[in-house]
């Protein structure tokens, strides 16, 4: 086919109007055309936005299970899984947080810089799939890369006025050492640990005064070992 | 209240924990088998993508398979998603899309089935405060359709929601192909320009 005919097709690509040989002939295009996969970028959310239009009843509640089902056995049994996480009383009552903003928002990472590095180590973690996930309370999770480099994704309520919340690394041996501060916001920004993780160490989120502290005083959260 | 740090692989999936997660952080801990964030995207955009698929499809049944094998498609491949070659909702609703085209393009019947455009099918009226947003996002998409040149819209809507081929479209509309093409490529430039203006491209809440 000709350059400009197929370079043509991509928005017949985008809304799915293509034959299954036309289909392929375009994607072999496509793997060497950057103009193509840019364009389709913009295409595709174009045809994507027509889904919304396509209103309907809400899907069946035994859908969810079913699909949830065969994710559950779906899972590769080569996975390594998860070091079983142990249930620790969190040392500070949740009202602390709880007589903050009632909505639920993201994080909003502090200070985060908008460094290509910060974002690149980011995805990194979140990207690996040898990861380990730790959970701090119901509404924090942090995912430790294989370097000890970790991210924190949070949806704890904004932190009260004058208040932030501060992420601890606790070594085996030795006292907490701070490893970032977040406010919260809608945007939830994952946020990269300011200190990497040894294995073994465990992580809490503390409320602090604004600016941090040196060493937690009001400890919400705490996690088994990484 | 004492909150406790619980183990997460306890609970049976449920999507509380992730549901304030954006988008690309749920695909992340999906790629590495999170099933509570893939249920968080499911309860995020399974109204949708169930809305589309029946629409598509036009059988609750049909439909139902096609969001199953897509969502499961989700939670294979996320590990290949690329951000710098799609939003994550995009991803999601092409995958869906696409399930949906390939099944009906397997069922005969679709051919005998009148071609409708949004205009006819309007019935499903949301009111629940979760909904507003879908709601409006929805009326967003239709004003931008409706700016479009008559043929323009009509080629969008019918290839995208009869699962037609730009072939099958030509004949049905009794055009030659090279007017197919170029009105589905000069529509849906056209969307996408009146979308990124009227700012559709934001994910949904992420509440």
């Amino acid at each position: 086919m000709e350059q400009e005919l197929i370079h043509d097709l991509a928005a017949a690509y985008a809304l799915d109007a293509l034959d299954e040989s036309e289909r392929r002939e375009f994607e072999e295009h496509l793997a060497s055309c950057e103009q193509c996969s840019e364009e389709l970028v913009g295409l595709g959310d174009a045809a994507a936005a027509l889904a919304y239009v396509a209103e309907g009843p809400a899907p069946p509640a035994a859908l969810r299970e079913r699909l949830l089902d065969r994710v559950h056995e779906d899972r590769a049994p080569n996975v390594v899984p998860l070091r079983r996480r142990f249930a620790l009383p969190a040392v500070a009552s949740f009202a602390v947080v709880a007589a903050a903003a009632a909505i639920v928002l993201g994080v909003w990472a502090a200070g985060l810089s908008s460094s290509l590095d910060r974002k690149d180590a980011i995805a990194r973690v979140l990207g690996d799939p040898t990861a380990t996930s730790v959970s701090l309370g119901q509404s924090s999770r942090v995912s430790i890369g294989k370097d000890g480099q970790a991210v924190l994704v949070s949806r704890l309520s904004t932190a009260p006025p004058g208040k932030t919340y501060e992420v601890w690394v606790i070594p085996a041996r030795g006292s907490a050492k701070p490893a970032g501060l977040f406010r919260v916001g809608r945007s939830a920004s994952p946020m990269l640990l300011s200190r990497t993780v040894p294995e073994g160490a465990q992580l809490g989120i503390s409320i602090e005064r604004r600016g941090g502290a040196p060493h937690p005083t009001n400890i919400l959260f705490v996690s088994s070992s990484a | 209240m004492n909150l406790r740090v619980l183990p997460a692989a306890a609970r049976r999936p449920a999507s509380r924990d992730h549901s304030g997660f954006p988008d690309e952080a749920l695909l992340a801990l999906v790629a590495r088998e999170d099933e509570e964030a893939l249920a968080a995207l499911y309860d995020r955009y399974s109204r949708v993508a169930y809305g589309l698929a029946l629409r598509v499809v036009r059988d609750p049944a049909l439909a139902e398979d096609a969001v199953q094998e897509a969502f499961l498609a989700v939670w294979r491949s996320a590990a290949g998603f690329r951000s710098d070659r799609a939003k994550p909702s995009t991803w999601i609703l092409t995958l869906v899309h696409r399930r949906a085209v390939d099944v009906v393009r397997r069922e005969e019947r679709r051919r005998a089935v009148p071609l409708e455009t949004t205009e006819q099918l309007d019935a499903y009226g949301l009111a629940t405060d979760e909904e507003i947003e879908l709601t409006d996002r929805r009326r967003l998409v239709q004003e931008a359709l409706r700016q479009l040149p008559d043929e323009q819209r009509e080629a969008l809507e019918l290839a995208y929601y009869a699962g037609l081929t730009q072939s099958e479209l030509a004949e049905r509309l009794s055009v030659p192909l090279g007017t197919i093409k170029s009105r589905m490529f000069t529509g849906l430039r056209r969307l996408r320009d009146i979308l990124a203006e009227a700012g559709l491209d934001e994910p949904l809440a992420e509440l």
